[in-house]
């Protein structure tokens, strides 16, 4: 499971993840929730139907990644037909509004269809009897939601006692909360996501919830280190005129190129030590929450294909395989 | 209102006046929105600082606000109702803040509407517990439920509103509707009262339909649900219809010629993206719109200085200064900037080598500086002098400011290239751009700050 704050590229990530995975001849699924066509979009591909697509080959040609978008409309009118062989009645619940009636009014089951469509992937075995898929890597909702999104349990059992939604609901909550199941959560070295991540921890192991690792994402390089930093803040402007001219910026006599550039440059910098003091801070934070981590740097040219293939070996090279 | 932008050029966007719009009387209410994380919180808190500083009896409604930011303006304690910020208003301005408590705001409706006994029955069944904190859209519902109630009290000459954090910015307008219709819709009026639906023919269908659904639901999620669902829909009756009617004066509210939006993006392709259907959805929906915040944009006191240029000026004082200066005047001939001012005397830059070449750590994370260049070994015996070192510690910082420039300058070109899609695809828009500031806007200093910025529209070059 892949969550974090909003926009903090919990999409990204698991798509990364998902490549990371697929090892030489095997197999991942990755699968989105929120009917967003998130990852068709990031993978340049068609809008996913309800069905599993391949998507990708992992990097160096290792496994494959499928892809689905699980839709709770359609999973409730699979899960009614599998039981109550509904056929044109179903249609006609949903011409009632039923459907969107009962997926909507009960978020928790809404839920329980979502993730228990997920379990079905972790769970399934081929003729052989070898699971169809290594790992299932979700896209899941945002860290505000996701113990609740989860804790299908709590939720559905206070709306349906019994009766197979409530069964449905226990062997859902068996799988996710056993140690094959991990919530990652996707921050950034930013105030708010921080906070949110801590909160989010604390409310999933409340929640007796598995929480996997924090992964830092969106890391800047630091081009300056902290000496220079705090040497470019003492007075060394004519020196650094000088330095600037003697690269070939003009004079660094006053009004020379070289000297009108000092102060904006030096005012960069320490805008830039003022950044990296903050998210010395957060980090500090996400020290104190004790759990592994991965950092994925900020693409400075944006996503594409390409970058998502680098965010995967990055994961790889930060033994997410083992 | 197109009364408020000025006119800047043929290809830069007109310029949204910010102070104009705060202090014309006929501005009523403002709406912040836009995709998540944008900074719509912090604009729209923004806003109201401002306003209250120019002499309006704002009040500003924030929705889920950054924890200290909240602090800061003493709302963070959860009562649903506006409280003064003091120390912020001046020549008869008053600043009011409140945080939006969403369940708080649908308890509060069904209270309104429902005598003691049936309320309380309402608010303690475990269906309208679950819509009401839960539901994708009550939020939105609730924040123009909110937005209707304080304008209703006409107790401020301005409302500020922001809007949820929903993934996309037309959820806000999208929202209630979606959850008006629902609390009104067939399904609901079914199990409500089958035989008051439909006509003869209907009738049949509907009653089957009826029986056969009501069957499956409890076979499905156990009869205590429905029954649950049933008790919940008969309590709410009279409210029912209520629901829809609300949405749809707050909907009014916000086509109002007192109505100002603002949408608010950072310069990145998805916000932007988000804010152009935004655009187009207002103009669509007859709501007026004042302008786009273009927030968190990146800009230099150094633009003169390219990329390039600054990256090949690095290169020159990590490989060994003047030797290389030819690079360098290369490219300042490009850029036609004027010709070298000081030449360093050839000794200095000798020594200057020799110290680099000592230098074992450089510039974190610039791999390039990672080997010494080739002319470094060649001079390696040479003496060192405290003087030098000095040279080479400068030489290194430059090169690293001038690497950092680079990076702030290819921020700038990104942000640039993004906006000028958005500015080609709607020039008509009015645009202020509100600088990144370093650090979180935490305090009423920093809103103060952002209100300026907002006030002035271009960025002070950050
Ligand atoms: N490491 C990275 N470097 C550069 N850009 C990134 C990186 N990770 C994510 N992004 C970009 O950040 C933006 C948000 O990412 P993404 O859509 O994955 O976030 P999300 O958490 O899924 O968002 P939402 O909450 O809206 O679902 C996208 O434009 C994405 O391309
Ligand atoms: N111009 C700015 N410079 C620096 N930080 C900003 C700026 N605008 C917003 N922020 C920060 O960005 C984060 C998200 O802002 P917020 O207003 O809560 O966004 P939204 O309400 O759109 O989700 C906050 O931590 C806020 O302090
Ligand atoms: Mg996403
Ligand atoms: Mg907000």
């Amino acid at each position: 499971m892949v969550s974090g704050k909003g926009g903090t590229g919990k999409t990204t990530v698991a798509a990364a993840l998902a490549l990371a995975l697929a090892r030489e001849g095997g197999r991942t699924l990755l699968v989105e929730v929120e009917g967003r066509q998130g990852l068709a979009q990031l993978f340049g591909a068609e809008a996913l139907p309800y069905e599993e697509r391949k998507i990708a080959v992992a990097p160096g040609g290792g496994g494959e990644v499928f892809a689905l978008a699980i839709d709770a409309e359609r999973a409730l009118l699979d899960y009614l037909q599998m039981f109550y062989k509904l056929g044109s009645a179903g249609r006609a619940l949903k011409k009632l509004g039923a459907i969107d009636f009962a997926t909507t009014i009960a978020p928790g089951l809404r839920d329980v269809l979502l993730t228990g469509k997920a379990c079905e992937a972790v769970r399934r075995k081929d003729r052989a009897g070898r699971y169809v898929y290594d790992h299932v890597i979700m896209d899941a909702p945002p860290t505000g939601r996701i113990t609740r999104f989860l804790n299908v349990n709590d939720e559905v059992a206070g709306l349906a006692r019994f009766g197979p939604i409530h069964n449905q609901a226990q062997a859902v909550m068996k799988v996710l909360k056993s140690p094959e199941t991990a919530v990652h959560l996707v921050t950034l070295l930013e105030e708010m996501p921080v906070q949110e991540t801590a909160d989010g921890i604390e409310e999933l192991r409340g929640a007796g919830l598995p929480v996997g690792r924090v992964i830092v994402n969106m890391v800047r390089p630091h081009h300056l280190d902290e000496d220079t930093l705090r040497t470019a803040a003492g007075d060394h402007r004519a020196e650094v005129a000088k330095a600037l001219s003697r690269a070939g910026l003009g004079g660094a006599r006053r009004g020379g190129l070289a000297e009108r550039l000092v102060d904006p440059l030096l005012a960069q910098a320490a805008e830039h030590a003022s950044r990296v003091e903050l998210e010395r801070a957060q980090r500090g934070v996400l020290t104190g929450l004790d759990l592994p981590t991965y950092e994925l740097p900020l693409l400075g040219a944006g996503m594409d294909l390409a970058g998502l293939y680098a965010l995967a070996r990055e994961l790889r090279k930060q033994s997410v395989a083992e | 209102m197109s009364e408020g932008e000025d006119t800047v050029g043929m290809d830069t966007p007109p310029r949204l006046a910010v102070d104009r719009l705060l202090d014309d009387p006929e501005t009523r209410i403002v709406v912040c929105c836009g995709a998540g994380g944008v900074g719509k919180t912090t604009t729209a808190a923004a806003l109201g600082v401002r306003a209250a500083g120019r002499g309006r009896k704002a009040v500003v409604l924030t929705i889920d606000p950054a924890r200290r930011l909240a602090q800061s303006m003493g709302i963070d304690s959860l009562d649903n109702t506006p409280r003064k910020v003091e120390t912020v208003g001046a020549g008869g301005g008053e600043l009011h803040a409140m945080m939006l408590d969403m369940k708080r705001t649908f308890d509060e409706i069904v209270e309104a509407h429902a005598d003691g006994e049936r309320a309380r029955a309402i608010l303690a069944n475990p269906f309208y517990q679950s819509l009401s904190a839960g539901f994708a859209g009550t939020q939105e519902y609730m924040a123009m439920e909110k937005l209707g109630q304080l304008r209703a009290r006409d107790d401020w000459d301005l409302i500020i509103v922001d809007t949820p954090p929903s993934r996309s910015a037309l959820d806000f307008l999208d929202a209630p509707k979606r959850l008006g219709s629902f609390l009104d819709g067939k399904f609901i009026r079914v199990l409500m009262a089958p035989a008051k639906v439909g006509g003869r023919a209907g009738m049949k269908f509907l009653n089957v339909g009826m029986s056969m659904m009501t069957g499956t639901l409890s076979k499905l999620m156990g009869a205590s649900l429905l029954k649950d669902v049933q008790t919940f829909v008969a309590a709410m009756d009279t409210m029912f219809g209520g629901f829809r009617t609300r949405a749809d004066a707050t909907f009014r509210l916000l086509q109002a010629p007192g109505t100002a939006f603002l949408v608010v993006a950072a310069p990145e392709p998805d916000a932007l993206r988000e804010a152009a259907y935004f655009v187009e959805r207002l103009a669509a929906e007859n709501m007026p719109l004042a302008g786009l915040v273009l927030n968190r944009v990146h800009g230099s006191g150094a633009d003169q200085l390219s990329a390039e240029r600054a990256l090949a000026a690095a290169e020159n004082l990590e490989e060994g200064g003047i030797v290389d200066q030819e690079s360098g005047k290369a490219g300042l001939r490009d850029s036609g900037a004027e010709p070298t001012g000081t030449a360093e005397p050839a000794g200095s830059t000798q020594t200057d080598r020799t110290a680099r070449t000592a230098q074992t750590t450089r510039t974190a994370n610039s791999p390039e500086t990672g080997s010494p260049g080739p002319e470094g070994d060649t001079e390696a015996g040479s003496t060192e002098s405290g003087v030098a070192t000095d040279t080479a510690v400068v030489d290194r910082i430059t090169a690293g400011l001038l690497r950092l420039h680079a990076e702030r300058m290819q921020v700038i070109a990104r942000e640039q290239r993004t906006r000028d899609r958005f500015t080609s695809l709607h020039p008509e828009v009015a645009v202020a751009e509100v600088a990144a500031l370093p650090g979180d806007v935490h305090d009423l200093a920093g809103l103060r700050a952002i209100g300026e910025r907002l006030a002035a529209g271009v960025p002070a070059g950050a």
